[in-house]
């Protein structure tokens, strides 16, 4: 198997006969201004993607997209600019452009080069989309159909979709950083409709990850992805209005930890923090949640969708502590916050293509498991929502508040699982709403591999994952007053 | 069939795109497409920030793509690519034919029937370049950040000022013979700012965009509303559980129309995913609504000459006296539900609720005693059921005065029984976007608090 450095160079150099000293050259270029810091990133990505409805497989598309962003900073300043043909003189021009942000006048010379990205650790650098015949593909997407008609009479629309990336990307630092990554993602997504006695309900389940289209078959996911769309829309088409209020609050294992994701993560990203602009800004070392809540971003779990060998600046991923058994222990960094704040980068430095700026983001967001039997957690609510599985969500960073709505949810009285509630919407106040946690399971797990993140109107895969939960207090914005 | 006028001076001339165009349709036929549609983009442009009178970000703008799609009989295929060289052009056309090669044949696919297509290609005026230099698009921010900072010594910090300026020239053709340009410009000032006082802090912004610099708000003014609206959020409460009129800011009421178009659209419709099914000729608003589409405005952000698939859109009403006239369709939902395209393929154009007499303070005062929604967050809208949840923020109203702000609630309900109970539409509509609302009060939600 190759290693990632020798396909980024064979990928993205070679066909426009550059190499590392043109390289050097470029980023010699924009050295001869006032600069701190510079970076070129390599780009070549090839996305599929395969679409089910009414039982037949109608379209296909295929993308492919090639670039280079080149990036200059000095102090808080970043010129940046792109070319999507990745030639000597566009990249010259490129370079001119964002050198532009500072004055002429000599910078610290280059180091000698570091090379990174030799050794892939965390997932294969297989190119997914050659990982099953065409034919195959179709017939994954019919077994989804299949299976969620075989399902419940009551289905009425089966919608699929099976998409593959392979990304190859090779980012050239001016401290001499040199780094590849060669990222494959997939995923399978299931919608259905289902129709009983006039009424329609709908329900969605998918998974993917940093991995080839053989994890579906291996794994049967077509039918259990299918089945649990299925349930999911039977358990909303019995279900009655949603509460409105405040209450006690159960959050279901996995996908629920976009919580998580929501209330704290984006809070913590460090271009907020250095800026001032979250309302987490100044408070590490200060209580934000409750004793034995820990929460930390991890990019380095094997085959995850939010994983990263090395995020777009280069930076090996990590595991960041966020909060530490309730206190606030730092932030996610990239390399022009970190700087700027005086920290190290934490590996959080990335960007939806070779044509958007770096930005701190989050990999995989997840809280450590306690040691509450998730039946115990249900049993001490007297009445309150249970909710297992949700849609979006969304934070104002400033003020704090956050929203994510439930598309699977149910009532608990008297300590039970009672009838399904509609969707609703659960708000509450980043900062304040961990303290609130009362009791953390023991069944920590990570969600499918779905998510996907916008910032900035970019958008990045990321993972989430938590035990069962129990808030106390947590608004609920149905339509049934209590 | 002929291409619009346009000024000189951009990177690429529509001539130049019309011919590739014309190469990507002659090498699908080469590779045995029986039809096939092909559309080419350049873009480019500049962004500046500013932030706390300093220079942020400078970011230049250049992008390019081709996007085909072939049919074989009645198998299709997609395929896009960032590079339009010669070779790339061809590995493009082949991705689409092995796509199409495995796709079932679908009886209602393939391009426009001839007679849909666009037969004239009006000027509606959507080209004005601007060009600024950095220097100028700088100078530009500043003046509307520090307009932002002069407001009120509670805005103590910024996430700066943006000026940005964006030109684009697309091609759209088809083997029917139909080719088609449009350049368009479009230029704009934003700027957000946070406010603070002991209660915390609150961030708003403000924003103004046009095809012609002209048209642009001042940048100072921009920057005195993006203040003024942080520091008004300031000691926000939550408010217990309750019943409510609500009234929809101008910007946050576009949401409610959006959703009704989600409802309408054709692929909604033959999916049977929406809570408008069937209801066509039956009232799905009070009936004082009236809801119309306006492709052909000239400079308007929502105007074009022809859809994304050749066809000409129309100025029509979506809803007359509250009744459902017309969906929003594409060649292909059209033919699915046996109707016609209605010049919708990429959505709605300049869609349009008539405003009522009254100015937002009006408003207010028909409502009386409800909220003020100025924020939604959250994605809480369920397009198959209508049912609706968004996490809000504004301002509690009683006898039509403002009183507080508020924050940390949700407001629900359905759809259907929000667009039935649309009581007035304000007459403070914002021009500068693709739908064109004024503030909206609808008649009774639940709002979710402590």
């Amino acid at each position: 198997m190759s290693n990632s450095l020798d396909i980024a160079r064979r990928t993205l150099l070679a066909p426009a006969g550059l190499d590392e000293t043109d390289l050097d050259r470029l980023l010699g270029q924009i050295l001869t201004h006032r600069v701190d810091y510079a970076d070129l990133y390599f780009q070549y990505s090839r996305h599929e993607s395969w679409s089910l409805e009414e039982g037949q497989v109608k379209s296909g598309s295929y993308n492919v997209e090639q670039g280079v962003g080149v990036r200059a900073v000095s102090g808080e300043k970043t010129g940046f600019a792109y070319s999507d043909e990745i030639l000597l003189p566009a990249l010259s021009d490129a370079a001119t452009a964002a050198r532009a942000i500072a004055r002429s006048g000599a910078s610290a010379g280059m180091p000698v080069r570091q090379r990174s990205g030799t050794a892939p650790k965390l997932y294969a650098p297989l190119d997914p989309l050659a990982s099953l015949e065409d034919a195959a593909k179709v017939k994954l997407l019919e077994t989804v159909e299949a299976e969620a008609k075989r399902a419940d009479p009551r289905v009425t629309q089966v919608m699929a979709s099976l998409s593959g990336v392979q990304e190859v990307i090779l980012v050239a630092r001016s401290d001499g950083g040199l780094a590849a990554d060669v990222r494959p993602l997939v995923r399978l997504n299931v919608t259905v409709i289902v129709e009983a006695n006039g009424r329609r309900e709908t329900g969605s389940h998918g998974g993917g990850g940093r991995v080839s289209y053989q994890y579906f078959l291996e794994n049967d996911y077509a039918r259990t992805y299918a089945r649990e769309a299925v349930r999911q829309a039977l358990v909303n088409l019995d279900a009655d209005d949603a509460p409105a209020g405040s209450m006690q609050v159960v959050l279901g294992p996995g996908w629920p930890g976009i919580l998580l994701h929501e209330a704290i993560g984006h809070g913590l990203e460090g271009d907020f923090n250095r800026k001032g602009t979250s309302a987490f800004a100044g408070m590490v070392g200060q209580q934000v949640a409750a004793r034995g809540v820990t929460v930390v971003d991890d990019g380095t779990l094997a085959d995850r969708r939010g994983s990263l060998n090395v995020d777009d600046e280069g930076t090996p991923t990590q595991k960041t502590v966020l909060i530490e058994d309730g206190i606030l222990k730092g932030y996610l960094q990239d390399t022009l916050n970190a700087r700027l704040m005086g920290v190290a980068p934490t590996g959080n430095g990335r960007r939806e293509s070779y044509a958007h700026m770096p930005l701190p983001r989050m990999t995989n967001t997840y809280m450590l498991p306690g040691i509450r039997d998730p039946r115990e957690i249900i049993a001490s609510v007297e009445k309150g929502l249970y909710a297992v599985n949700f849609g979006g969500g969304q934070v104002d960073i400033t003020n704090g508040k956050f929203v994510f709505s439930a598309s699977e949810a149910y009532l608990i009285e008297n300590g039970k699982v009672t009838r399904p509630v509609k969707g609703a919407t659960l708000i509450g106040n980043g900062p304040d709403v961990l303290t609130r946690v009362t009791m953390v399971g023991n069944d920590l797990a990570l969600d499918s591999g779905v998510g996907t993140c916008g910032k900035d109107g970019q958008s990045v895969p990321v993972g989430v994952g938590q035990p069962t939960l129990l808030i106390d207090g947590l608004t609920v914005g149905g339509t049934q007053q209590q | 069939m002929t291409t619009t006028s346009r000024a000189k001076n951009t990177t690429a001339s529509s001539e130049q795109l019309n011919a590739l165009v014309g190469d990507v349709l002659a090498e699908a036929k080469r590779q045995g497409a029986s039809s096939a549609e092909a559309s080419v983009s350049v873009n480019q442009g500049l962004s500046v920030t500013v932030r706390l009178g300093e220079v942020e970000t400078v970011e230049h703008n250049r992008d390019k793509g081709l996007a085909l799609t072939l049919f074989f009989g009645k198998q299709s295929g997609s395929a896009s690519t960032s590079d339009l060289s010669p070779a790339a052009v061809r590995d493009c056309v082949r991705a689409a034919a092995t796509i199409a090669r495995y796709t079932a044949a679908d009886e209602f696919s393939g391009l426009a029937d001839p007679d849909q297509l666009a037969r004239e290609i009006p000027d509606l005026d959507l080209y004005y370049p601007w060009n600024p230099s950095v220097e100028q698009a700088i100078e530009l921010s500043l003046a509307c950040e520090d307009a932002a900072r002069a407001v009120d010594a509670r805005i103590t910090n910024s996430e700066g000022a943006t000026v940005y300026s964006y030109e684009s020239t697309d091609v759209y053709g088809n083997s029917h013979g139909f080719i088609g340009a449009t350049a368009t410009t479009r230029h704009g000032i934003s700027c957000a700012v946070i406010g603070q006082d002991d209660s915390g802090m609150q961030r708003d912004y403000w924003y103004t965009a046009a095809r012609d610099r002209a048209d642009l708000e001042a940048a100072a003014a921009v920057g005195k509303k993006a203040a003024e609206r942080s520091v008004r959020r300031l000691g926000g409460r939550k408010l217990s559980t309750r019943q409510i009129p609500v009234v929809y800011e101008a910007p946050v009421a576009s949401s409610l129309l959006s959703h009704f178009v989600g409802a309408i659209r054709g692929a909604s419709l033959y999916r049977r995913s929406s809570f408008l099914l069937d209801h066509l000729g039956k009232p799905v608003f009070a009936p004082q609504v009236r809801i119309h589409e306006q492709p052909f405005l000239k400079k308007a952000l929502g105007s074009t000459p022809f859809d994304n698939d050749g066809v000409a859109p129309a100025n029509r009403d979506i809803v007359r006296d509250g009744i459902l006239q017309g969906y929003v369709l594409d060649v292909y939902s059209a033919r699915k539900l046996g109707l016609r395209s209605t010049g919708n393929a990429g959505g709605v154009h300049n869609l349009t609720i008539q405003p009522g007499d009254q100015d937002l303070a009006g408003l207010l005062r028909q409502m009386g005693t409800g909220l003020l929604v100025t924020e939604l967050i959250g994605f809480g809208v369920n397009g198959v059921t209508g049912d609706y949840s968004r996490g809000a923020a504004g301002f509690w109203v009683e006898n039509g005065v403002i009183q507080y702000p508020v924050e940390e609630i949700t407001i629900a309900g359905n759809l259907k029984d929000m667009f039935r109970g649309l009581v007035a539409v304000g007459n403070d509509v914002d021009p500068s976007g693709n739908i064109r609302t004024g503030s909206i009060l609808i008649e009774s939600m639940t709002l979710a608090g402590s």
